[in-house]
């Protein structure tokens, strides 16, 4: 039977692949991006499986605000991306000093 | 045992595609993957029983943000190269801390299950006599239901910031100007006039 052990080391890779991502993708900022949803989704994950199996809902209330929360910060952080692409002509992070003293 | 089989599919699918989600040579590849990773993970909330939230990921995510992910990807003309330099310098690094974290987590799992967690009382207990989606609804109508607003003006927020963010004054362009329009008042725009007969208009 599956339990809530399976769904929490599948979480905890996913959220591993996550940070992974992160570190992987250093000239490329939407690549990064993904990674981070990718982090939300294991957080979300982890979220319904313990609402599932503690048997109470508001996990998956809580859920559904990380997830707003995850689409909020997607749209804010392509804006970014486009203005920075805009500008600068790169998507690479270690680019982003131009505000450095 | 069909419960079983799905969930190891679902998950293995799903980590594979994250997996390539987040090494894949092209951006766009990385969308593909990204979506199906989604999918796999609004499968394994549905086997938890949570429909709600799994349609939700499925609308909100495959629909919305994967499609502005691959709108972006596609706007910029970025090249493949370009991004993939430093990717074998970072992996050591990257790959020891994965592991680290990973097996943090797991001997963190390890030590909750020798223990176990009882929640002494249940705020919103679920119940089989309504269903997932209704009882849902019913908590974030009610109990949630400034949350649900406030949740609302995040992305309200953020729909503004991304437009203001992203928007540019182009020059050329015959656009709209609204305080102009309002300020047009009848008596600047129209006049009477008694032309005499055989002398036509002056405008």
């Amino acid at each position: 039977m599956i339990g809530l052990t399976h769904y929490v080391v599948v979480s905890a890779v996913l959220f591993t692949l996550g940070v992974l991502g992160i570190f992987l993708n250093r000239k490329n900022l939407i690549v990064m991006l993904m990674a981070i949803e990718l982090i939300l989704l294991a957080v979300n994950l982890n979220f319904v499986a313990f609402s599932a199996y503690l048997g109470d809902l508001v996990g998956q209330v809580f859920a559904m605000f990380v997830l707003t929360v995850a689409a909020g910060e997607a749209a804010i952080g392509l804006a970014i991306l486009v203005i920075y692409f805009r500008g600068r002509g790169t998507i690479a992070v270690d680019d982003v000093n131009r505000m450095k003293g | 045992m069909i419960q079983a089989i799905a969930f190891y599919l679902f998950a293995v699918v799903m980590i594979a595609s994250a997996a390539f989600t987040i090494a894949a040579r092209n951006p766009v590849h990385s969308v593909m993957w990204l979506i199906l990773a989604f999918f796999n993970a609004a499968g394994l909330m549905v086997i938890a029983g949570a429909e709600f939230i799994a349609m939700l990921l499925v609308i909100v995510y495959v629909g919305a943000v994967a499609v502005l992910f691959l709108f972006v990807v596609m706007m910029l003309d970025i090249e493949v190269a370009a991004v993939r330099a430093g990717f074998a310098r970072y992996l050591p690094i990257g790959l020891a801390i994965a592991a680290a974290l990973v097996a943090e987590i797991i001997i963190a799992v390890g030590a909750w299950s020798a223990g176990g967690v009882t929640l002494a009382r249940r705020i919103a207990p679920n119940s089989e006599a309504v269903s997932n989606i209704q009882a849902v609804g019913e908590l974030l109508y009610t109990r949630y239901l400034f949350l649900f607003e406030a949740a609302g003006l995040v992305l309200l927020v953020a729909m503004i910031g991304a437009i203001v963010l992203t928007h540019r004054e182009r020059g050329g362009v015959r656009g709209q100007n609204i305080s102009r329009q309002v300020a047009r008042r009848p008596q600047d725009a129209t006049r009477n006039m008694r032309p005499t007969v055989g002398e036509g208009v002056q405008l």
